[in-house]
């Protein structure tokens, strides 16, 4: 039996259709996963993010102990409350998974992961957590709400308690503040402002219902992979896995080479990668042709093939987009093998869509 | 419940077939399977002047969640395509048996229309499947 979050009943009673992800029965939809997508993109959606897992990390080492276990460098929050994207390496450099960790204090980070790679996450953090004072302990009782779109903050504040509301509404991106089991970041998976909310089941199944019934449109999964795919934010376990590093996957960025000798997990591996050049990259494409690409087409690009990591159709460009890994060398058009038929498409940069705007040329 | 017109005729991977007063017969998909598929977003049309063969994969459909073939569910000629669906694939799920059909065929063997199941027996099918 999969797992259930507080809101299943809530779901079920507004005619979701729920599919099983990453061993959660989760909303696929409400209904029209389209008219979700264009509700954030214009004006604001929640959606049940509490599959994923939310870890604490607590104590003196807390900040040695990241630094050590993250590809990105935890020094750089400098104040309490901000957060950071990350990647966490095996020792090939491949991505155990994507997360982002905010410091709450010297001593105290809450790191937030995904949902299917919990048990995997929790044994390699707790692994590495040997060598340091920390303890490493995982939130279950908690649920996690994401709240996106350009009104979202605006119709959500009146909803937070007195205590968070201004300090909340005012945070710049990336930034977090808590008060008890309140823990509200300025952070998303849309390419839309907004908030992630980490708070108690009670006050948690409240929120839902004030932020429906202040008209923020319950979003199911569906729309949140077509909107995080306009986004050109990438999915763990598709664009992104154990086998791939963080430099054939478009996330060279999350990676604090400075200081030099800061040892983190992968970090020897990565230098080979990144002194040999690496072979592949993760880019944008955008299908010229008829069709959906779809996760798993093959690409034929500059020196050699590829694959589609994530594809489908934009509702905002009304084409079929998606991030592909092709040859480092591949510029301007490739073809997609989209079921018999060889089709063009065109490679960009991602972000597609950000802010409810095209950022790509159409 | 999807609904099940009785007007017409159905095969059994969800597709009805209509005989019209010119001898054409007119294709789509059923409720139960826009429904199933999700939202469409393209759809894409066999060739002018193709000949289907009965159980031939000839439309595809893509939806939000996954491409699916239609197979021809009966054998002929294809008369017209449905237009319309280019610009807005999305009638299939609003209008499955009116504005959303798929294609007109010009029936090479009409005996093959009484080998499909009629309205009771199609809704007796999908009770089954179901269940």
């Amino acid at each position: 039996m999969p797992d259930k979050t507080p809101l299943y009943i809530r779901h079920v009673e507004a005619g979701a259709r729920m599919v099983d992800f990453g061993g959660w029965d989760m909303p696929l939809h409400y209904g029209s996963q389209i008219d979700e997508h264009h509700a954030v993109r214009e004006a604001a959606g929640i959606f049940d993010v509490s599959h994923m897992t939310v870890v604490d990390v607590t104590g003196q080492d807390a900040e040695d102990y990241l630094r050590r276990l993250l590809a990105n460098d935890v020094a750089k929050l400098e104040s309490p409350g901000k957060g950071l994207y990350s990647c966490m390496l095996n020792e090939t450099g491949g991505v155990i998974d994507d997360l982002i960790v905010y410091c709450r204090s010297a001593d105290n980070y809450r790191v937030i992961v995904n949902a299917a790679t919990r048990v995997q996450d929790i044994d390699w953090m707790t692994e590495i957590a040997d060598d340091f004072a920390v303890a490493v302990h995982e939130q279950a009782a908690f649920m996690m709400l994401a709240i996106q779109g350009p009104k979202a903050t605006s119709l959500a504040a009146p909803l937070l308690p007195a205590a968070l509301r201004q300090t909340a509404f005012d945070q710049t991106p990336f930034m977090s503040c808590s008060d008890g089991d309140w823990f509200v970041a300025r952070t998303g998976y849309t390419g839309e402002d907004g908030w992630e909310l980490v708070v108690n089941v009670d006050a948690g199944c409240r929120l839902w219902d004030e932020a429906c019934a202040a008209g923020i449109r319950p979003c199911g999964l569906g729309a949140r992979d077509t909107l995080r795919l306009e986004a050109g934010l990438s999915l763990y376990g598709q664009d992104m896995d154990q086998s791939t590093s963080p430099l054939v996957s478009a996330l060279g960025w999350t990676v604090a080479w400075e200081p030099a000798e800061r040892t983190f997990m992968g970090r020897a591996a990565l230098e080979q990668q990144r002194m040999q050049g690496p072979e592949a990259k993760l880019v944008g494409l955008i299908l010229e042709d008829r069709g959906i690409m779809r996760h798993g087409q093959r690409v034929l690009a500059g020196s050699g093939e590829g694959m589609v990591t994530s594809g489908g159709f934009s509702p905002t460009m009304q084409r079929s987009i998606a991030l592909a890994r092709v040859p480092a060398d591949a510029v301007g058009t490739c073809q997609v093998q989209i079921r018999s038929e060889s089709r063009e498409a065109r490679i960009v940069r991602p972000p597609f869509v950000r802010h409810g705007r095209i950022l790509v040329d159409e | 419940m999807s609904e099940v017109p009785g007007d017409r005729k159905y095969s059994g991977e969800h597709e009805w077939v209509q005989l019209l007063d010119d001898g054409l017969v007119m294709i789509g998909i059923t409720d139960h399977a826009q429904e199933a598929l999700g939202e469409l977003v393209y759809v894409e049309q066999p060739e002018d002047g193709a000949t289907l063969a009965k159980g031939d994969a000839c439309i595809v459909i893509e939806s939000v969640k996954a491409a699916s073939d239609v197979y021809a569910p009966i054998s002929g000629a294809l008369a017209e395509a449905n237009d319309a669906l280019a610009d807005e694939p999305e009638l299939v799920n609003k209008s499955p048996y009116e504005e959303g059909w798929l294609v007109k065929i010009d029936p090479s063997d009409p005996a093959e229309l009484d080998e499909l199941m009629d309205a009771d027996a199609y809704s007796q099918f999908l009770a089954e499947s179901s269940g």
